[in-house]
């Protein structure tokens, strides 16, 4: 067993920027375990632009996000295990194997969970049908796509209008295949306004609003699909199906945080956001372990990603600096008020905040004029104003040491509509 | 010429084949689809029954009691789990108590050990998650979960490294009634002549029956509907959790599977169709419905799979195993319904019986043995899991990352005596592709490795049945 000061699990963006983030707090002696081939994750398929507007004020594509990291990380001397994989953790060892060097157990002084997310597929969302074979999640068909050069069908419908089925649309489209139809079950998209404007309509491709699959036709190879339109409970409406020839069904419908690990490792997961509960450093339940980026709460975008997995980095860095000392605040939970769906941080220790805390959170719904309220034992101790809020986009506040004094108990953050006057 | 042609690679077939390897006999197995395991086999609850439901004296009942403890000790042998995790039937009135009565003394009249009668309070405390309308339950220790086709598949292996050969893609198109037994035709215009017939063609097997005038019974399919939830929800139930029959239904399960899911289902629907696997929203809402009033905990977003099952019921309240009257020599094996799985190896040993009352000779070999088990990884320790990354590097690549499945376990698969040719090939003899993400990330990795393996090109692979193809075409070549 070799030790190491930090352990991070994860090269994608999520961990290459807490590493590097950490690295430039002090810490040197850093380890990251990945178990692709190369470092950068999930952006390496993500060949389209519109990413790094936000962090680095111009558009670049997934494979150069990626590289603008992956430059940053060869001028440290952090340590990068490719085509390594964790098996478990326990306490703060952890063991991985791979093929150049087997099995192998790492003691870390702190560990950064930076495992990403993973596509919802057909299961959790009932398509019914035959066994045609032929469906996938849109990010396995870009995978196929772009890292091997392979078209998994020629005729496509998509379900879900999430941003990697409305990226596959165009994408498949340029590569020859014909996009039939794009069906959603909600009344809107999922996706960016820019994804659908770009990737849809300039290529004519139909979108269904509130419309779902309700059968999958073929034994063999998928041979068509029919979809439906759903009514306000999201059931088919009968005598609305159509049916498409088509040999592909594409599914966007959703990304899970993958913490099976944690899991493993007894570390409390938020069943909100199906992630690790977090304080405002982005440290677990479980002292001296971290945890950011999609493996934690599905993010928009990755810039944000990389911002959240700095403050891992630098946290995990002082944590180790200060002698893996855990933190001995009092915590103050978030509680979730209306229209509230989940936050990040769920917990803060306002002895430890500086200056002031961001926190982030997703709204049960779309809603135009309204004010996040901020309230603790009745009092409301801070309030924003919005001109537009959806679930869809995720929003920030910035709580203020000063104001969070006030708090008395635990806070609540809520979603007030403003009456049109 | 052989001495027997089996027909039909499912888990009878490849028990009888597994039974009959012990002795000095010629004997092939004739499959229609491109693997074995590949019909019956590989969709339904996976259950290994106690044996207190089928009616006493009946074929059924002692192959199922028998069946019980023989695989329990075959699985030991052939390295694949079986789970004795117990079943419970629950009743919720005093109707169902006398049910539960009924099948105590059935079960007694079997031969079924270790049964209870459990009070309301007992129940709860051994399955803390059920309806709490329960008012008791029969437990039976014996009853347990396998993985269907993974015991038809080490079966098949077994047999094949004691001789047995199996033909794939080998539907049986014509038999020939010759002087010494029979010339078997299959679909590639091959021909078998053998002694003996055993027809155990599954869904089939009236058909089968039919090609040599001796269609005496007819296969009714009944298709059942099922959901497969994550690893995640295993805290639900301990034991397999049946209800007492109603009018609206009868067996709808919720059961640990031998890899440590949740399976619920199945419905039961009478149809023609022998290949309609299709699941309908309909049938999983009624299962759905069903399985709530066993426990109002399953969370069905947690659902990694829904699937439909054939089952090969007949016009015989009971299995058809045995010499045909119509036709000597020919065997059938037919009509093998629930619990068809649990009796599979019994069918086996039984089969021996059969053939030596038919006047078949048969000397036992000496140098039989099992087929070596693929190696599961993520059952190792950490001290194994090094030693064999050091002996073969290959098992430090773990392609599937939700059932830890690693490259080292998918070319052993590759190297079976039964070889799969497809991505479910692979899937059934390793776990990978079986976990959360459904293939998502693992399903192209061992495309890779497959096309790797046989040299062939992307687009050849098939995910199990012909014409199942993966991927399409190559982009950004000139055309």
């Amino acid at each position: 067993m070799t030790k190491h000061d930090i352990v991070i699990i994860g090269a994608g963006p999520a961990g290459l920027a807490a590493a590097i983030a950490a690295y430039n707090a002090g810490v040197k002696d850093i380890v990251i375990i990945e178990r692709d081939k190369e470092a950068g994750g999930i952006l390496n398929q993500c060949i389209h632009n519109g990413f790094g507007l936000h962090r680095f004020g111009e558009e670049l594509t997934g494979p150069e996000y990626a590289a603008k990291y992956i430059d940053m990380l060869n001028n440290t001397d952090i340590k990068l295990l490719l085509g390594t994989m964790v098996v478990s953790i326990d306490g703060k060892i952890v063991s991985m194997v791979s093929e150049a060097d087997g099995f192998c157990q790492i003691e870390a002084k702190a560990i950064i969970l930076a495992m990403g997310c993973r596509e919802r597929n057909r299961g959790p969302i009932f398509v019914p049908g035959g066994r045609g074979r032929g469906v996938f999640t849109a990010g396995a068909a870009q995978r196929y796509l772009n890292i091997n050069g392979y078209l998994v069908g020629k005729r496509v419908v998509i379900l879900g209008s999430g941003d990697i089925g409305l990226i596959m649309a165009r994408r498949m489209t340029l590569e020859g295949a014909k996009v039939l139809a794009v069906a959603e079950i909600m009344p809107f998209t999922n996706g960016l306004a820019r994804n659908v404007a770009q990737c849809l309509e300039d290529y004519d491709i139909p979108l269904y609003l509130s419309h779902t699959v309700t059968n999958v036709i073929g034994k063999n190879r998928l041979e068509g699909i029919v979809i439906s339109e759903v009514d306000e409970n999201r059931k088919p409406i009968p005598g609305t199906e159509k049916r498409f020839e088509c040999d592909t069904l594409l599914l966007s419908v959703g990304l899970v945080p993958e913490n099976e690990i944690t899991r493993s490792a007894g570390i409390e997961i938020d069943p909100r956001t199906n992630g690790a509960i977090v304080g405002e450093d982005m440290q677990t339940g479980e002292s001296g372990i971290f945890a950011c980026g999609n493996v934690l709460h599905v993010h928009d975008l990755v810039d944000y990603v990389s911002a959240e997995s700095e403050r891992a980095g630098i946290n995990a860095a002082k944590y180790v600096l200060s002698g893996c000392v855990g933190s001995v605040g009092n915590a103050t939970y978030i509680q979730n008020g209306t229209d509230v769906s989940y936050t990040v941080p769920q917990r803060i220790e306002i002895e430890n905040i500086e200056k002031s805390v961001d926190i982030f959170f997703r709204v049960r719904r779309k809603i135009d004029s309204c004010r996040i309220n901020v309230v603790s034992e009745g009092e409301v101790i801070a309030s924003f104003k919005r001109e537009f809020v959806a679930p869809g986009e995720m929003q920030k506040i910035t709580l203020p040491r000063l104001l969070l004094d006030k708090a008395l108990g635990d806070i609540t953050v809520s979603v007030a509509e403003i009456a049109e006057e | 010429m052989y001495d027997i042609v089996i027909i039909g690679g499912g888990v009878c077939g490849a028990a009888i084949a597994m039974y009959l390897s012990k002795y000095e006999l010629n004997c092939c197995v004739l499959e229609k689809e491109n693997d074995i395991a590949a019909g019956t086999t590989k969709a339904n609850s996976g259950i290994i029954h106690a044996g207190y439901d089928p009616e006493p004296d009946t074929l059924m009942a002692r192959l199922n009691v028998r069946g019980n403890e023989l695989t329990e000790e075959l699985c030991a042998n052939l390295g694949i789990p079986f789970r004795k995790v117990g079943s419970m039937v629950i009743a919720f009135n005093s109707k169902d108590e006398e049910h539960l009565r009924n099948l105590y003394e059935r079960g007694i009249a079997n031969g079924v050990r270790g049964m209870e009668l459990l009070d309301k309070e007992e129940l709860l405390r051994r399955e803390p998650n059920l309806n709490p309308e329960v008012t008791g339950a029969l437990y039976a220790p014996s009853a347990g979960v396998v993985n269907p086709w993974r015991l038809c598949i080490s079966m098949a292996e077994t047999a094949a490294e004691n001789g047995v050969e199996f033909y794939l893609d080998s539907q049986v198109v014509g038999i020939e009634k010759i002087p010494l037994g029979f010339v078997v035709t299959t679909v590639d215009g091959k021909k078998y002549e053998t002694k003996y017939i055993i027809n155990a063609a599954g869904l089939y097997a009236d058909m089968v029956a039919d090609l040599v005038g001796a269609r005496d019974f007819e296969i009714f399919p009944s298709k059942g509907q099922y959901y497969l939830l994550d690893k995640t929800s295993a805290w639900l139930v301990n034991s397999v959790i049946f209800q007492c029959p109603t009018e609206k239904g009868k067996g709808v399960l919720v059961a640990p599977t031998a890899e440590g899911n949740i399976i619920v289902g199945p419905n039961a629907e009478k149809g023609n169709s022998r290949d309609d696997v299709s699941t309908t929203r309909e049938g999983l809402e009624f299962v759905a419905e069903q399985a709530n009033r066993t426990t109002l905990k399953i969370d069905y977003r947690e659902n990694i799979r829904s699937f439909a099952g054939l089952r090969a019921n007949s016009d015989k309240p009971d299995f058809i195993i045995g010499e045909s009257a119509l036709c000597r020599h020919f065997i059938n094996v037919a009509g093998i319904k629930s619990p068809g799985l649990s009796s599979a190896t019994a069918i086996g040993e039984y089969l021996i019986e059969i053939l030596s009352d038919c006047g078949l000779i048969m000397y036992e070999k000496h140098d039989w043995r099992y087929a070596k088990p693929i190696v599961c990884f993520a059952e190792l320790s950490n001290e194994e899991k090094a030693e064999i990354c050091k002996k073969n590097p290959k098992y430090g690549n773990i392609i599937c990352r939700c059932n830890t499945v690693t490259e080292g376990e998918i070319l052993e698969a590759l190297e079976s005596h039964i070889k799969p040719r497809t991505l479910d090939g692979i899937k059934r003899r390793t776990g990978s592709v079986m976990g959360r993400c459904q293939g998502g990330f693992c399903g192209e990795k061992i495309h890779g490795i497959i096309c790797k393996y046989y040299g062939i090109k992307p687009e050849e692979v098939l995910w199990d049945r012909q014409t199942s193809y993966i991927v399409a075409e190559r982009v950004g070549e000139q055309k």
